[in-house]
């Protein structure tokens, strides 16, 4: 069942999680890509993981490939939790 | 000096474990203090038995019936004793049968059924595991081969497809989780005294340079050790427990 999410919720989520995998800090913004991140797939299975624990959100690992910047995968949990 | 990450709470979950190896490594890994659930498929007395010596010993175990071949239960099955021992940190993909026949006598039902026990549904499992292991930084899948895979033996083509195929994920999902603290590695046993291994002809025992069958309590040693804090560097190995038959 999934928990309704404001953006603001989400973009720390996401925030946090990225910084638990080793982007630095600083870096992180909507526009940075992952590849510039070192973010790999192993790292957005997490991600999907805690998403779902979170939001109770389940992305497809189909879903998750599109993603290319923190902003994309910002908007794809959003637009599965409306 | 590095020192060796700490163990988070959590438990161990062996398939296959009322009796034979996975008995002997249910009972090694609840010593070590890991509460452990023991999965069986139909000896229910077996796995009752491991159950109390556990208990007897001053450890925590569940009993936990599923045949993990069956699509859907091994998520079930984690689910089940997740609810009453915490996250699962160490798998010990044990469950495996047997149905040997020349090659060209292999039913499709034999080939399926093998594969499906020994490979697939360790997989199944491993894949299910693998998240709580993720999250907590710690893991330890532990999955257990067999020297035959690596070497031949007549009348266990499908027996050999499945352990060599175990190996060959074993190495893979070692590396694709390195960096998350979960390990990954295989245990080769030998020629081991159990049930499993009735009836197997004596001329066996001849090419095994330690001239003996091991016991299921020296695997476990070797699966002990491959869940513990220290064996943190050691993954996506395969270690041969076989007096000395596959050097």
């Amino acid at each position: 069942m999934s928990t309704a999410a404001t953006e603001e919720q989400v973009e720390q989520v996401v925030v946090e999680a990225l910084a638990s995998f080793g982007a630095e800090r600083d870096s992180i913004s909507r526009e940075a890509t992952l590849e510039s991140l070192d973010i790999d797939s192993l790292d957005l299975a997490e991600l999907s993981q805690i998403v779902e624990e979170k939001f109770g959100i389940e992305l497809k690992g189909s879903d998750v490939a599109e993603v290319k910047t923190v902003g994309d995968a910002i908007s794809l949990i959003l637009e599965r939790a409306a | 000096m590095r020192a060796v990450p700490g163990r988070p709470e959590g438990f161990a979950l062996v398939t296959g474990a009322s009796r034979g190896i996975g008995a002997a490594i249910a009972l090694a890994l609840a010593s070590d203090g890991w509460p452990v659930a023991i999965n069986y498929r139909s000896d229910a007395t077996g796995a009752e038995r491991v159950l109390s010596e556990i208990e007897q010993r001053g450890g925590r175990a569940i009993c936990l019936q599923a045949d993990v071949t069956e699509r859907g239960r091994a998520q079930e099955l984690i689910r089940e004793a997740e609810g009453q021992l915490g996250p699962l940190l160490v798998l010990v993909n044990n469950a495996g049968v047997r149905a040997d026949e020349l090659a060209l006598n292999i039913s499709d039902e034999q080939w399926d059924t093998v594969l499906a026990t020994n490979l697939s549904a360790a997989f199944e499992l491993t894949r299910q595991a693998l998240r709580p292991m993720i999250r907590a930084r710690f893991g330890r899948v532990i999955n257990i081969a067999s020297v035959v895979g690596p070497r031949a033996n007549p009348g266990q083509a499908n027996y050999a497809a499945a352990k060599a195929g175990l190996i060959g994920m074993t190495k893979t999902i070692a590396v694709e989780v390195a960096r998350r603290g979960v390990t990954v590695n295989a245990i080769a046993p030998g020629l081991i005294e159990t049930e499993m291994t009735a009836g197997l002809p004596d001329r066996l025992l001849a090419a095994i340079p330690a001239r003996r069958a091991g016991t299921p309590e020296e695997v476990a040693a070797c699966a002990r050790f491959l869940a513990s804090e220290q064996a943190c560097y050691v993954t996506g190995s395969t270690i041969f427990v076989d007096g000395g038959l596959s050097a």
